[in-house]
């Protein structure tokens, strides 16, 4: 069974449909015992690091997150993958969970050409940096689906696939141990961001 | 890069898409639901659906439409259409929306924008105009087009943009249903006052129509439904020959 965590960010309608499509058992959970129970877990999230980083402290769950991250696949989404990070300075200083290293910072701050919009929000292709289990079914330079305005950096070392925007390589999908995390949409990336999906699943 | 997006725009009305369309091999050419599924296999980019009901009725049938298709298409749905509060964005966004457009309903009551934008964030609440020139200004209308507020459409999507809309359709009604092309005027005067993405909506006639909308690099995204409804314009075909031009494209 895959866990996805409900702590009140966002709509997790489509992530839960991609995954019923794919045949995949999947079940929205607050709670500790369903999250031990899980084969892997999936950290959603959309809006602001802060407020989101309160709601998921407010369900007590991240204790239990850290110590299952030691033992089952998590993947975070979007901002679920900016929590995995150590800090976001999204309207101020923020912790993350740490379980990736490296922080989260506002595009326009380092995008050279001021004209380019952010959020940085449409399809972007995925250029793939190493190859990666996660992978297995998605091929290098595919598009996948962004909307965000802040962006994971210094996380070389983690980094599985990047998308140019401007002079910047946007960190899309990063990993370390058990813990992925994509910046894109898999849920919102038609057939390309299912079988990304499938691949986590057979974790 | 960041791709331009083709995006169909569906216009439902009880249950079943308005607007001609000439499909062969589709079962049903008026359901939304099957029509999607088409869009999304010609590689669309991203679906509208505009609620053009005004029963009760209707309004159950469409998101009971909008649930099936958001159950078994992934790529981004827009939904607008009699949106008038936050209830209104609450229903559209449980049935899997994952961005709702407002128009008459911002200009009836403008603050539904910021209270959108803070409740669901700027990227979910997208403002889409109809314009039109009136005595040498881009006026804004209300009511599908009949109705000049008396407002600048320009200096409206300023504010709307401040109040946190993340992205503005533009439907130019002088070129609207014209086949003539893009409102490529209007669309430049918009670039230079919001850097929000922006749709260009109204006028696409033809293939070319779109690589000409493309050379203007602050238009995001082209919309258009009747040409593709009745597959005068083939997606895929288009996204080839877009691309053939040096359009960044998603195939």
């Amino acid at each position: 069974m895959t866990a996805i965590v409900d702590y009140g960010v966002g709509n997790l309608f489509s992530l839960q449909s991609s995954l019923r499509a794919l045949g995949v058992e999947a079940e929205v959970t607050c709670e500790a015992e369903r999250l031990r129970a899980a084969d892997r877990v999936i950290l959603p999230g959309v809006g602001a690091f802060g407020d989101a980083r309160a709601k998921l402290d407010a369900t007590g769950l991240v204790p239990i997150l850290l110590e299952e991250a030691e033992r089952k696949p998590l993947l975070g989404i979007c901002l679920g993958m900016q929590l995995l990070f150590d800090r976001s300075f999204e309207y101020g200083e923020h912790p993350g969970l740490g379980l990736v290293p490296g922080e989260v910072a506002f595009l326009g701050e380092d995008l050279a050409d001021k004209a380019l919009k952010v959020p940085h929000m449409g399809w972007n292709s995925l250029e793939i940096e190493r190859d990666d289990p996660l992978f297995k079914y998605f091929k290098d330079g595919e598009y996948v689906y962004y909307v965000h305005s802040y962006y994971a950096r210094d996380c070389r070392e983690s980094t599985l696939g990047t998308s140019r925007y401007g002079n910047l390589a946007v960190t899309g999908a990063v990993r370390r141990g058990n813990v992925w995390g994509t910046q894109f949409h898999p849920e919102k990336s038609g057939d390309a961001g299912l079988r990304l999906l499938r691949a986590f699943a057979e974790l | 890069m960041l791709a331009k997006r083709i995006i169909p725009c569906l216009d439902v009305r009880d249950g079943r898409v308005v607007k001609g369309t000439n499909f062969e091999g589709l079962r049903d050419m008026a359901d939304p639901v099957e029509l999607a599924r088409f869009y999304n296999d010609s590689g669309a980019d991203e679906l509208v659906f505009y609620d053009i009901t005004a029963s009760a009725e209707g309004r159950g049938l469409f998101t009971d439409i909008l649930r099936r298709v958001a159950s078994e298409i992934f790529i981004p749905l827009t939904v607008g259409g009699g949106i008038r509060g936050l209830e209104d964005f609450d229903r559209v966004l449980k049935c899997g929306a994952d961005k709702v457009s407002v128009n008459s309903g911002a200009i009836a009551d403008p603050s539904i924008i910021a209270a959108a934008a803070k409740r669901y964030g700027d990227q979910c609440v997208v403002l889409s105009m109809d314009v039109k020139r009136v005595e040498g200004q881009f006026r804004l209308f209300a009511k599908g087009g009949r109705e000049d507020t008396g407002i600048d459409a320009m200096e409206w999507a300023v504010r709307g943009v401040g109040d946190g809309a993340g992205e503005i359709v533009l439907n130019s009604i002088d070129t609207d249903g014209v086949k003539g092309g893009f409102d490529l005027e209007m669309l430049d005067a918009l670039a230079a006052r919001v850097k929000v993405p922006i749709i260009a909506s109204g006028g696409a006639g033809n293939m070319e129509h779109f690589a000409e909308l493309f050379t203007h690099p602050g238009v995001d995204a082209g919309l258009a439904a009747s040409i593709f409804h009745t597959r005068q314009v083939d997606i895929r075909e288009l996204k080839r020959f877009l691309r053939g031009k040096g359009v960044e494209m998603r195939l």
